[in-house]
């Protein structure tokens, strides 16, 4: 089993193809959707995690590579300093995907697997504890 | 009743009972105001939140041959030098020439409490007595005279969340605002905030003795916009912006677990500092004032933008929920300042008074009581 991290960039004449559903179908992948972003009639990208068998994974990115898809991996990760942050909780206020919250003892908590490393976080905390990792 | 000398007498023998401004809640929901006034001697508060009103003295001792100091930079950030020759005052949000809003006077400090040497460099225009015109040399905390933290403006009580309403991302030192009300950030410590403990200031005022910065400290005035003649809810507590103190303590011993610089992006540079103060139990009344709770202490909503105001108010519960509701739409909301060490240093002064090292003090003067904000009026130049 294998997992990627991946955008996907659709252009205009993409949008109505159902290409998750084409990757499945062929090769057994599964998908966790973390954010998408399509602007029905111009253009959209769509941020998932996708799983399977090793193999398939990557026959699932050649097909994509084959029919004109354009994606990009994610090859970096969001790392805290957890020593040195002070837990303000200033990255929570940009967080698209609630990597990054407050639990019940107001600390600061990452999920990484929701993190789409778009790396605002890393702008807004102000002891600069927050970096990207590749 | 009980005087400040008599719970001095209790704290010295090691019999003191204290607790946090958060502990004290249930326990008087539990026992009740009169049986817990008799017991309760001292409450802790605490907060840890970015404070630009901040700042240090230092006295660098004199070169031979001496300098009187002018242009000052430490770290090549510059530093006010208007005083006695080698007296220098860094304020927090000060910005490095050398590296921008990256680096500033808070960071100056947090370096300086760290034991780090900084670069010291001064121009002068030279006179008979200060001959030298130009020094360039490090100072720490070791090799210099005094060195003590003034706050003009600390412990804000109560603070305005807030939003943006513009369709542009804006980088406030409120933090990074979204745009259309897409986040709301507030900045306090709720039921742990010193002066929302003690609404009227009725045991802190001048003179009273804190934790500052995680050594011993002082209040040393009314903060800089002290605003005490602010709304106020039925529970006595400030509805938005209110009263301030002035703060001063000694930056050689402090630690900078609770002084930190802070760079806010596009904005600048601030410092978070750490300040505890113990509410004596003199009586009910003052015990009824600790026990304020998240739910019951309210502030307003500003748009960071300048552009719109609005007539809602949220409690620090909602607030700290994540969400509210903001025009029909449930609105991400999130701290600026540290909710695990405001907690920690309330414990830490806990710990302080139950181990006989911190006694209280009587204030010497109280805070004013009534007092407004005036606004800068452009003039005309006669």
């Amino acid at each position: 089993m294998t997992k990627e991290k991946i955008k996907i960039y659709y252009s205009k004449d993409q949008l109505s193809r159902p290409i998750t559903y084409e990757l499945v179908k062929k090769f057994d992948v599964m998908f966790n959707i973390l954010h998408a972003d399509i602007n029905y009639g111009s253009e959209g990208n769509l941020i998932t995690e996708i799983s399977g068998e090793n193999k398939n994974v990557k026959d699932a990115l050649n097909y994509l590579n084959e029919v004109g898809i354009v994606y990009k991996k994610y090859n970096k990760f969001i790392i805290r300093d957890e020593d040195e942050c002070i837990d303000c909780g200033a990255c929570t206020a940009v967080c698209p995907s609630g990597a990054l919250t407050m639990n019940k003892q107001d600390e600061l908590q990452f999920d990484k697997e929701k993190c789409l490393v778009c790396e605002l976080c890393i702008k807004a905390c102000p002891i600069g504890v927050i970096d990207v990792e590749l | 009743m009980k005087t400040i000398a008599e719970i001095n007498e209790k704290i010295k023998k090691g019999k003191a009972v204290v607790v946090t401004a958060e502990e004290v809640i249930s326990i008087v929901k539990e026992k009740g105001l009169k049986k817990a006034s008799e017991e309760i001697d001292v409450v802790t508060t605490g907060t840890f939140g970015p404070m630009c009103s901040s700042g240090a003295f230092i006295n660098t001792g004199h070169s031979n041959p001496p300098i009187k100091m002018q242009n000052v930079t430490l770290n090549d950030v510059p530093a006010y030098a208007g005083l006695a020759a080698v007296d220098i005052f860094i304020g927090a949000a000060e910005l490095s020439s050398s590296e921008g809003m990256k680096y500033g006077g808070g960071h100056v400090i947090e370096d300086f409490i760290a034991g780090k040497d900084i670069k010291l460099y001064a121009k002068s225009h030279g006179t008979d007595c200060y001959p030298r015109k130009e020094i360039l040399t490090t100072i720490n905390k070791f090799n210099v005279n005094q060195a003590y933290m003034y706050n003009p403006r600390n412990a804000y009580q109560n603070y305005p969340a807030a939003t943006n309403s513009t369709d542009k991302t804006i980088y406030t030192y409120m933090g990074t605002l979204l745009p259309k009300y897409g986040n709301i950030t507030y900045a306090t410590a709720g039921e742990l905030s010193p002066l929302l403990n003690d609404p009227y200031y009725r045991t802190i005022g001048v003179g009273t003795k804190i934790f500052l910065g995680g050594a011993v400290g002082y209040v040393s005035w009314q903060g800089t916009q002290h605003n005490p003649s602010q709304k106020r809810g039925e529970n006595g507590v400030p509805t938005s912006l209110a009263g301030t103190i002035a703060v001063t303590g000694d930056l050689k011993d402090m630690s900078t677990r609770y002084v930190k610089g802070a760079s806010y992006h596009n904005y600048g540079v601030s410092l978070f500092v750490g300040i505890g103060i113990p509410i004596p139990i003199i009586d009910e009344e003052m015990l009824k004032y600790t026990t304020i709770s998240n739910k019951d202490i309210y502030t307003t909503l500003v748009d960071k933008s300048g552009n719109e105001t609005y007539d809602v108010s949220y409690n620090y519960e909602q607030l700290r929920s994540g969400s509210v509701e903001f025009k029909g739409k449930q609105v991400l909301t999130a701290p600026l300042s540290s909710l695990p060490r405001a907690r920690e240093i309330a414990n830490t002064l806990k710990d302080w008074i139950q181990h006989s090292n911190f006694t209280l003090s009587e204030a010497v003067t109280p805070l004013p009581r009534e007092d407004k904000v005036h606004k800068l009026e452009i003039r005309e130049i006669k």
